[in-house]
């Protein structure tokens, strides 16, 4: 079976139909992404550091704004997170490969021209999407944003839209037709789980995405009306269809790293999950509420009282479903064995500070709190626990978990333990401050500001460059593993999921025989 | 592969096609920039680039995406249309609601908009707007229906074995689908509003704008299966290409359903 892929040349991975190279590829193409987006983030904070005006031009500074939420979205996260579920997904499930091995070939090489349209509205006339990445129009109608830069980002995030939607279809079909024997729905690992929820929620909001995105791009080209009041349109209409994917978004980002720590905790503490199907129900809640709670994002929109009321009510009834999640691991880890591996670290770092990012979405999500905070730095800090302490340090326990199984390589556990923690440290440095910048008033997207907020924005630049600096120990750490790290072995961390039972690195189509599940 | 696989997952060789159908979307959607670029700044030179640009584009997409469609083709035919293994068959299936699920999702977002406008202005259809008489729209709902009639009796032709009405019918679907078309660039040509005069004309055209470029999209997928069943593909039993073109058919009569209802009778 070896001799099959012996030859691996830039046209192999071009052509390739492995489940297993295509998602390696994506986690390798969001690494970049991430320190690309990272270099914006750097910018923005580079530029905070002091208030008055040092390092970038207003102008550029909206621009990175926009563009570095933009990279982290659809280019770092979550195709981070596809990575790891058309690696691990076929595999859990007991199957040689994805349902539709070339569509998932499409799915990851359209990629490349997204990003490239993405990257080239930077240094067209005019600049790139300076409106953030919610792209409200008036801002990106003709008349605000002239340059073609905002189209490029629309084509952009069409492509990217498309390769997400097929994906889904890939993900949905592989879960539900090509378990192995004996595994029913309710035998999956709850990354499965997690991955049949999340693609779910691609395959229903993505396409209203792209509806809203080809309405402001007729918009800006074709003198329609959509968004424009003179002929009869309603920005406040693109708020509605943006919104409608854009929340769900979040959790298709979240959704995944749920998966992944419902994965690592059990493993690490050596018991089973607690309250398997309680996990599994929570998961469908949270994807079901997420799709009605949409005009949260817009309450000081001028929306009728009822309709916030209810959409108060609808988003704090998340906080049902998410805490159950969070009681079931604690639930999972008391009484346990606990192993305090940095995937451990990593998934216990998660529990604790998603759970900050919870917690200040219950708050936004009252309504005349939202009203005093609305569009501050409150908002900023808390999606950024949401996708920082919770999707990413997700992945980097994803990463740590099952790159042994990837490479048959552990990744260096004392390197991993400094990445941890540095990580940790420089992580709160970064974000809590922005709590109080919020609660004090300071607005976001803005590239100059009062100089009574400076000392918040210090600490938070200083834990920025930190944190982006660190993030180049685990890039050391990997580069360094894959070549002379310890050798793992088949089932390094003692896991009971299919994963486990077969070869580190895996061979082509991962079984010899398919598995057979009791 | 070695020993003999004991699944009957489909575990294709690489194939150069789905990664040229992604570079034919990457050419079409930069030359979609160029246009626009080059339109505001008077850049006749850039102009043509671009229009090439979106031509090539356009021929690598179809040329990556009809291989693909060949190869599929080939394989179901190597296969033999006997014996489909059930995981295939059930994969394809699946695949085809999930994508039609998905085009639903993607049309919500344009009647939304529909309905968000017209609740959103106190007079509608606007003033200003003369609105297209109904007769025309009442025949293409007639060929439309007729459609999902004739390929549903090409349905029961094929599990009865009648190849003969199978192919009659299937054809004269087809037909009933680029008359439709026909009617409809007749109405465009007819209309006293266009895309870009307020928001009538922009819901007006991009809902019916989209569920043509559908309707074409339909209809090619049942001129290749008109093309196939000449040559003798599906059996009576196995014929998943049928349904996922009757499916999609049905599809796109029922968005037009909801235009007639919704944009032109009410």
């Amino acid at each position: 079976m070896a001799t099959e892929t012996a030859k691996k040349g830039f046209l192999h991975y071009l052509t390739t139909v492995d489940h297993k190279e295509i998602g390696k590829m994506y986690l390798i193409s969001a690494l970049i992404f991430f320190f690309i987006g990272g270099a914006m983030a750097w910018m923005i904070r580079l530029e905070l550091f002091e208030p008055g005006q040092q390092l970038i031009s207003p102008d550029v500074f909206n621009q990175m704004t926009a563009m570095h939420a933009t990279f982290m979205i659809f280019f770092a996260i979550i195709p981070g997170l596809v990575g790891f579920g058309n690696y691990f997904v076929p595999i859990m499930v007991g199957s040689p490969d994805m349902a539709f091995p070339r569509l998932n070939n499409w799915s990851f090489w359209v990629m490349p021209f997204a990003g490239a349209l993405m990257l080239g509205s930077l240094f067209v006339e005019g600049g790139s999407n300076a409106a953030g990445w919610t792209i409200y129009p008036p801002l990106t109608d003709k008349l605000y944003s002239p340059g073609v830069g905002v189209d490029m980002w629309i084509l952009g995030v069409h492509l990217a839209g498309a390769s997400s939607i097929l994906g889904a279809i890939n993900f949905i079909v592989t879960i539900l037709n090509m378990r192995a024997p004996g595994m029913s729905l309710f035998k999956m690992p709850l990354f499965v789980w997690s991955w049949l929820v999340t693609a779910w929620l691609m395959l229903i909001a993505t396409p209203v995405l792209a509806g809203a995105i080809t309405m402001l791009l007729t918009d800006r080209n074709f003198g329609t009306s959509f968004f424009n009041m003179a002929g009869g349109g309603d920005p406040v209409l693109f708020q509605h269809i943006f919104w409608f994917y854009s929340h769900p978004a979040v959790y298709i980002m979240i959704l995944p790293a749920f998966g992944m720590i419902s994965e690592i905790i059990p493993t690490f503490s050596r018991k089973k999950l607690f309250g398997y199907s309680a996990m599994v129900y929570s998961m469908a809640t949270i994807a079901a509420l997420g799709l009605i709670v949409w005009a949260h994002h817009m309450y000081t929109v001028g929306m009728d009282l009822v309709a916030q009321t209810i959409f108060m009510s609808m988003t704090m009834l998340i906080a049902v479903p998410t805490g159950v999640k969070v009681f079931s691991w604690m639930a999972t880890m008391w009484g346990g064995r606990l192993e305090f591996t940095v995937a451990m670290k990593y998934a216990i770092g998660f529990i604790a500070l998603f759970t900050l990012g919870g917690l200040s979405g219950v708050m936004l999500a009252a309504v005349p709190v939202d009203y005093m905070v609305h569009d501050t730095y409150f908002v900023v800090a808390h999606i950024h626990y949401v996708f920082v302490a919770g999707s990413f340090m997700g992945l980097m326990a994803g990463l740590y978990y099952w790159f042994p199984k990837m490479s048959g390589r552990k990744l260096c556990e004392k390197l991993g333990n400094w990445h941890f923690w540095l990580t940790f440290v420089t992580l709160n440095l970064t974000f809590f401050p922005m709590h109080f910048l919020g609660l004090m008033g300071m607005p976001r997207r803005i590239a100059d500001y009062n100089p009574i907020w400076t000392d918040m924005n210090q600490i938070a630049t200083i834990g920025a460059i930190g944190f982006g600096l660190v993030q180049l120990l685990m890039v050391y750490n990997v580069i360094r593993a894959s070549k002379k790290g310890a050798v793992a072995g088949d089932n390094p961390w003692e896991g009971d999921t299919l994963e486990w039972t077969i070869s580190s690195p895996p061979t082509a189509h991962n079984f010899e025989k398919l598995p057979v599940v009791k | 592969m070695s020993h003999t696989q004991d699944h009957d997952f489909h575990v294709p060789k690489p194939s150069i096609w789905p990664p040229v159908s992604c570079l034919g979307a990457g050419l079409m959607a930069f030359a979609f920039v160029m246009m626009v670029a080059t339109k505001s700044a008077d850049m006749p030179w850039g102009a043509l680039y671009a229009q090439i640009t979106m031509v090539v584009g356009l021929l690598t997409l179809v040329l990556g995406a009809g291989k693909w469609w060949c190869m599929l083709i080939k394989e179901s035919r190597e296969r033999g249309y006997d014996k489909v293994p059930k995981v295939l068959d059930l994969a394809n299936r699946y695949g085809m609601v999930f994508f039609i699920a998905s085009e639903v999702m993607f049309f919500a977002a344009f009647f939304i908009a529909y309905f968000y406008a017209s609740t959103f202005n106190i007079v509608w259809p606007p003033s200003n707007i003369e609105v297209l008489s109904i007769e025309l729209p009442v025949i293409n709902t007639l060929l439309l229906l007729s459609s999902g009639a004739t390929i549903s009796w090409a349905h029961h032709a094929l599990i009865k074995g009648d190849r003969k009405t199978l192919v009659r019918y299937t054809l004269l679907t087809a037909v009933l689908g680029f008359i439709f078309l026909g009617l409809q660039m007749l109405e465009y040509s007819h209309a006293a509003f266009a895309f870009d005069s307020g928001i009538y004309g922009s819901a007006f055209y991009l809902l019916t704008g989209f569920h043509g470029f559908h309707v074409f999209v339909g209809s090619v997928m049942l001129l290749v299966l008109y093309k196939r069943l000449k040559k003798g593909d599906f059996s009576q039993k196995h014929h998943f290409y049928f349904e996922g073109a009757a499916w999609y058919w049905h599809f796109v009569d029922v968005v037009w359903i909801g235009l007639f209802l919704f944009v032109y009778a009410l």
